[in-house]
C-alpha cells in the first residue's frame, strides 16, 4: 500500500493531531478509576449523610479512607478536564473563547484538585 | 463556496430523535453537570477540615428545598454518568454496536440510572426518618 506520511511520523504512531491516543487512554482509564470509586465515594456519601461530625471527620481521617479519597479526586478532576476539552474543541467555534475556555477549565481542575486534596490531608494528619 | 451550504452532519434537524444520539447527548450534558457538581464535592471537604460550625453551615445550606431538588438532579446525573459510563467502555471493547442491542442498552442504561435515583433518594429518605 502506498503511505504518503513519513516513516518515522508511521513508527512514532501520533497522527495529524500530533497527539496520538493519549487523551483517548487516560479518559479511559481514568473513567475505569472512576467506575469503582464513584462506586465506593457514593457508599460512603449514604453512609454518612446522618452521621455527626465527628463520625464523618474519624471516617475520612481513616488511611484507606483518605488515601482513596485522595486518588477519587485526582483521577475525578483529571477525568473532568479531559471531558470538557472535547466538548469545548467540539463546541465552542470561537478560537479566543474555545482558548479561554480550556485554560480556564485547566486551571479549575488543578486548583480545586489541589483545594481538596490538601483538604483530606487535613483531616487525616490532623489540623 | 458552494460546497458549504451541504448539509453538514450533525445536522439535528432532520434526524429523527433516538435512544443512541440521546444517551450520546446525556452523557455529555451529565458530565458537564457533574463538572459543576464537583464544586458540592470541594464545599463538603474543605468545611469537613475546616470545623463543626463550617460543616454545620454546609449542610444546611445542602438541606435548602432548591439544593435538595438540584441534588436530586445530580444524583441522576452521577448514575447516569456512570451507567452509560460502563456501556461505553463495553463498546469501546467492541462489544454492543448490533443495532438492537445498542437500543436495548441505551434504554437498561436510562432505566437503570432512573431506579439508582430512586433506590439512593429511598435510602436518604428512609435513614432520615430513622431515630
Amino acid at each position: 500500500m502506498n503511505d504518503l506520511r513519513n516513516p518515522l511520523q508511521r513508527a512514532l504512531g501520533l497522527g495529524s493531531a500530533k497527539e496520538g491516543v493519549n487523551h483517548w487512554w487516560r479518559q479511559r482509564i481514568t473513567a475505569l478509576a472512576l467506575f469503582f470509586l464513584g462506586l465506593w465515594f457514593m457508599a460512603l456519601v449514604l453512609m454518612l449523610l446522618h452521621g455527626d461530625y465527628t463520625s464523618v471527620h474519624a471516617t475520612l481521617a481513616d488511611p484507606i479512607n483518605a488515601v482513596l479519597m485522595l486518588v477519587f479526586i485526582i483521577a475525578l478532576f483529571w477525568h473532568m478536564q479531559l471531558g470538557l476539552q472535547v466538548v469545548i474543541e467540539d463546541y465552542v467555534h470561537t478560537r479566543w473563547l474555545g482558548v479561554v475556555l480550556q485554560i480556564a477549565a485547566r486551571f479549575y481542575a488543578v486548583l480545586a484538585a489541589l483545594l481538596a486534596a490538601l483538604a483530606v490531608l487535613r483531616i487525616a494528619l490532623g489540623r | 463556496m458552494d460546497h458549504t451550504r451541504r448539509p453538514l452532519s450533525p445536522h439535528l434537524g432532520i434526524y429523527r430523535w433516538q435512544v443512541q444520539m440521546v444517551s450520546s447527548i446525556l452523557h455529555r450534558a451529565t458530565g458537564i453537570a457533574l463538572a459543576v457538581g464537583t464544586l458540592l464535592l470541594l464545599g463538603g471537604l474543605l468545611t469537613l477540615a475546616d470545623g463543626s460550625t463550617a460543616f454545620a453551615a454546609y449542610r444546611s445550606f445542602l438541606a435548602a428545598p432548591l439544593l435538595q431538588i438540584l441534588l436530586i438532579g445530580w444524583t441522576w446525573a452521577f448514575a447516569y454518568h456512570l451507567c452509560n459510563g460502563v456501556r461505553h467502555l463495553l463498546q469501546d471493547a467492541g462489544f454492543g454496536f448490533a443495532k438492537p442491542v445498542f437500543v436495548r442498552n441505551g434504554w437498561i442504561v436510562v432505566l437503570l440510572s432512573l431506579l439508582l435515583t430512586i433506590l439512593a433518594w429511598a435510602w436518604i429518605v428512609l435513614a432520615g426518618c430513622a431515630p
